[in-house]
């Protein structure tokens, strides 16, 4: 089908009532992935959504492309297996704090480890919204919710270091209501060869409202925010109080700009260092001391698993030439009874 | 390759039709690998034959201790047999604890060949033998062949600047050796595999096969046996064969049917005993185009297999017992997405870890019932080590044309036990191309064949048919999801039927034996070769007496409930407490007797020959 070049939002709304409660983060993720994917050129029956369970995770049906609403925690599993398959596919999976760091921990990790080219969405509310308000992997200690009365007890995992732990070669964090910048992030994610591990902060604002303001609220925005462009220093702050971050060796540093202090002072980002290192202290940069980092943490080139799964195949087939049954079923000791 | 038997000396030779023989030592003795030779010897002299690995779970338990002993027993025939045997008349025992372990079954008056170097103090404390077997008059009624083996092997070996250790571990070439000159084999096949698989290490390579002619000749020389045998070709039908273990027909009828559709082979796994071996048989296949996928757990595993069915590949998991129980849900998704999968379950002991080497029937009810909802799916088990190719077939057969996973049942007995296998021709295999869905018009994910019920198979990148797929309950036709009460009923319903219809599909089954005996003997999976032993043995015996095998479970047969009507009594051996007989009782009212063993071992021929005679006297 020619029509991939002339696809248009439209294209990729599907006919089901969307169902998520009115005002709900998730909408506005999905209007940026319906405003990218028509963008990216690719025809309309190459993209599959993969997703786990969850109020993110029924995103599928809102998309008009392939889709498979699978089981909790284990869309990444599912979507590996697809990918490796059918490497000419965009599998994006897209998943929640509760579905891909709890319960399917483990399988964002290893997909992760093997850079299979996923596109990862963690759509991050910080809390579980399908079963009524429990409090999540990435929720602060001592949230209340209706499990924890008292206040939770267990610190949170930071998902982002938790993604660059795992070796991923492609890390961002955005959010649901910055939608450019969503929509430049989403476009990153979907160019880069290899797993890429999108953070998206994600307000519930049934079970956990007003979770990300201390950073979204306009008036909040200028220092809770801090902007990572590659090649740009790491500054922030509203015109004429502008701030960066510099570090006192490893140790990050807030330091106000002006009075002899320029932004040249401040670390220069870059995302495709050959180390996670600088990626891993930018994903500890965490309020109320710090702003918060949003954009591509880490970018790098390394070998996907479905090429080289592949590439493997296709040169024992070049050496020895496609299986023969007959001679597979021969092989080893026979003999023949006349 | 030639079979000529070395020139031996003019001690009488008796020819025997049948013998059982068990190679017993310490798990780092190489037993499993003597066994394995002696059974690959005596396919290519052309006798039928049947093994019986025996090993522990643990790789390597301290030396010279009752759990660490491993077993291989091996049954040679002239003529066509279906087990390993129930005793076994030869037991080669390299140390005081394979003695006692494995001395309690050797058949009355027959030979046991032990390590005397091993026999010593130490040794019998680890053994917990109180005092020396060989003097205190316990092997009284078998015949002793005392062989200083470890002793004799070091001196054959005494050119050889390989050091003791490894001139010891040579010792299991001395003891094959003499046992290939006590039943007349030819040593040219395991000489030949020695030299290739030490190849890179030709010393080691001629140090074991120096071992294997010493041991030969010491008996040549020596006299340590009074006679030697010889057991004949059995009669077999016309054809090519080859020995095969029941994983490696496995992981064969997978690729067989991955080219018979056209689809490529996907197969998740995570390494679990004892169903490892078909992953690593799989993997070297990739001349084959198989993808073969070490997940990070049994989880990623079926989802992989059922990613890639959703993409279009043939998508296979493989495990064992607990494997399956976690793979449950995923299970339940392709139950519910309508997607072929198929999901190996090479049975073990159980509960829990329960005995990871050791053979059970136990998952059946797993197998059938082990997941929420109401979840029908096709259940199948192979029979026989080499059935386990066609078994393969079958379940890529009804997956890919019934939309729906197939649990495949084998077990550990069938996994590791070998028995020749007439090489099918290809152009005889079946015929599993399909074609995708691939036309637009009139399109919707949950529209049915007529006959079969099966949902269009349409594949991610076809145009026009971009549709949503998941574990919510659909919408019968568009798919949609649906929280419809008279749709779920509906549907629960359809599911059903969709996994009753394979049977329209399936041969008649086959009623060996007496139509008009008393005693119907059921089984289903590895328990044939027990059965038809002991079914013959009865019908020799001049008694009336049929059987019935079943390959497949769910859905049962249409006329299983005629045939089991028919009898005055039906017997189901199990290696579990009687789940098949449960279904049976529950599904057709039938008062059928269970049998049952669960021991990690399976049922001798002996055993269920003496059960259908004391029905048939009662």
């Amino acid at each position: 089908m020619a029509e991939s070049t002339t696809l248009t939002r439209k294209d990729f709304q599907s006919d089901q009532d969307v169902r998520w409660c009115p005002g709900c983060g998730d909408y506005a993720i999905l209007k940026a992935v319906q405003e990218v994917f028509p963008q990216l050129g690719i025809p309309k029956e190459r993209f599959v959504i993969v997703s786990g369970i969850g109020c993110s995770s029924r995103f599928p049906y809102y998309m008009n492309t392939y889709g498979f609403h699978t089981i909790h925690g284990r869309a990444p599993g599912i979507a590996t297996g697809l990918k490796v398959a059918r490497p000419d596919l965009e599998v994006w999976v897209v998943t929640g704090d509760g579905d891909a760091l709890s319960i399917g921990g483990n399988h964002l990790i290893h997909a992760l480890r093997r850079n299979v080219s996923l596109k990862i969405l963690l759509f991050n509310n910080r809390i579980y919204g399908l079963t009524k308000g429990q409090y999540s992997p990435t929720s602060e200690v001592g949230k209340r919710t209706s499990s924890t009365p008292v206040g939770s007890i267990d610190p949170p995992f930071n998902p982002l270091a938790l993604a660059l732990g795992a070796g991923a070669s492609f890390v961002a964090r955005s959010v649901d209501i910055f939608q450019k910048h969503l929509i430049q992030t989403l476009h990153r994610a979907a160019a880069h060869k290899g797993s890429a591990f999108v953070e998206i902060y994600q307000n519930c604002n049934i079970f956990n409202d007003h979770a990300f303001t201390y950073m979204t609220d306009k008036a909040n925005r200028a220092d809770g925010v801090l902007h990572l462009e590659h090649g740009k220093p790491l500054v922030f702050g509203a015109d004429g109080e502008e701030k960066g971050i510099r570090f006192d060796g490893i140790e990050p540093q807030v330091m106000s700009l002006g009075n002899g202090a320029s932004a040249d002072d401040c670390l220069v980002w870059d995302e495709k260092t050959n180390s996670p290192t600088a990626a891993f202290l930018a994903a500890q940069l965490l309020p109320p001391q710090f702003p918060t980092p949003i954009g591509v943490f880490r970018a790098v080139d390394k070998p996907n698993f479905e090429t080289a799964v592949g590439e493997q195949i296709a040169a024992i087939q070049a050496r020895d030439g496609e299986g023969s049954l007959e001679a597979l079923l021969n092989t080893g000791d026979t003999w023949t009874v006349s | 390759m030639t079979t000529t038997v070395p020139q031996a000396d003019s001690r009488p030779v008796e020819k025997v039709s049948d013998v059982v023989i068990r190679f017993a030592g310490d798990s780092g003795d190489g037993m499993q690998l003597t066994g394995s030779q002696f059974t690959s010897t005596s396919a290519l002299v052309g006798n039928d034959l049947s093994t019986l690995p025996d090993f522990p779970a643990e790789i390597r338990a301290p030396a010279g201790t009752l759990p660490g002993v491993s077993a291989f027993q091996v049954r040679i025939a002239d003529y066509d047999i279906h087990t390993p045997g129930d005793t076994p008349d030869v037991l080669v025992a390299m140390n005081p604890a394979a003695l006692k372990t494995n001395i309690g079954e050797l058949i009355a008056g027959g030979v046991v060949i032990v390590n005397t170097s091993e026999f010593n103090k130490r040794a019998f404390k680890k053994a917990h033998y109180d005092s020396d077997p060989l003097e205190d008059g316990s092997l009284d009624g078998y015949r002793v062949v005392e062989v200083e083996l470890t002793k004799l092997t070091r001196e054959a070996l005494g050119d050889f600047d390989i050091g003791n250790r490894a001139k010891d571990r040579c010792k299991n070439f001395f003891a094959l050796g003499m046992v290939y000159w006590l039943f007349s084999r030819p040593l040219d096949s395991t000489i030949e595999w020695l030299e290739k698989k030490f190849a890179k290490k030709p010393d080691i390579a001629a140090a074991n096969v120096k071992a294997l002619k010493s041991g030969w000749n010491y008996c040549d020389i020596v006299g340590a046996f009074q006679v030697r045998y010889e057991i004949e070709p059995a009669p077999m039908q016309p054809g090519t064969y080859r020995n095969i273990n029941g994983n490696q027909a496995l992981a064969l009828g997978l690729v067989a049917a991955s080219r018979r559709s056209g689809l490529p082979l996907f197969y998740g796994s995570y390494p679990i005993t004892p169903a490892s071996s078909v992953l690593h048989e799989l993997a070297k296949h990739k001349q084959f185009g198989v993808i073969t996928f070490q997940a990070e757990d049994e989880i990623a595993a079926v989802c992989a297999a059922i990613g890639a069915s959703f993409g279009g590949a043939l998508g296979v998991t493989g495990t064992s017992g607990p494997g399956l129980a976690l793979k449950s849900e995923a299970i339940n998704l392709a139950v519910m997405v309508e997607l072929p999968l198929v999901v190996v379950n090479v049975q073990r002991g159980g509960p829990s870890t329960g005995l990871p080497t050791k053979t059970e029937q136990s998952d059946l009810l797993q197998a059938l019932f082990g997941r929420n909802g109401e979840s029908p799916l096709a259940v199948l088990a192979a029979a026989s080590p080499a059935d386990c190719f066609d078994a393969a077939l079958d379940a890529a057969r009804i997956a890919t044309r019934h939309m729906v996973p197939v649990i495949l049942l084998t077990d550990g007995y069938l996994a590791n036990g070998a028995e020749p296998w007439l090489l099918p021709e290809v152009s005889s295999l079946p015929d599993l191309r399909l074609e995708f869905r691939s036309d637009p018009e009139d399109f919707a994910p949950y529209l049915r064949d007529e006959t079969t019920l099966a949902r269009p198979w349409a594949i991610p990148g076809t145009p026009g048919l971009e549709h949503r797929i998941g574990g919510l309950e659909k919408q019968d036709g568009t798919g949609n999801v649906s929280y419809d009460p008279a749709n779920h009923e509906h549907m629960t319903h359809v599911r059903a039927e969709k996994v009753r219809r394979i049977a329209d599909d399936l041969p008649p089954l086959e009623i060996v034996g007496d139509d008009d005996a008393k005693v119907l003997v059921v089984g289903w999976g590895s328990t044939l070769g027990a059965i038809t032993g002991a079914v013959n043995r009865v019908r020799e015996e001049g008694h009336k007496a049929a059987r019935i095998h079943l390959r497949h479970l769910s859905p049962l047969p249409k006329e299983l409930g005629d045939i089991l009507a028919r009898f005055d009594k039906v017997l189901v051996p199990e290696m579990n407490t009687g789940q098949l007989a449960l279904i049976l009782r529950g599904q057709y009212l039938v008062d059928v007797i269970s049998f049952t063993k669960v021991q990690g071992r399976p049922f001798t021929r002996g055993e269920i020959r003496d059960r259908i005679v004391e029905l048939l006297e009662d």
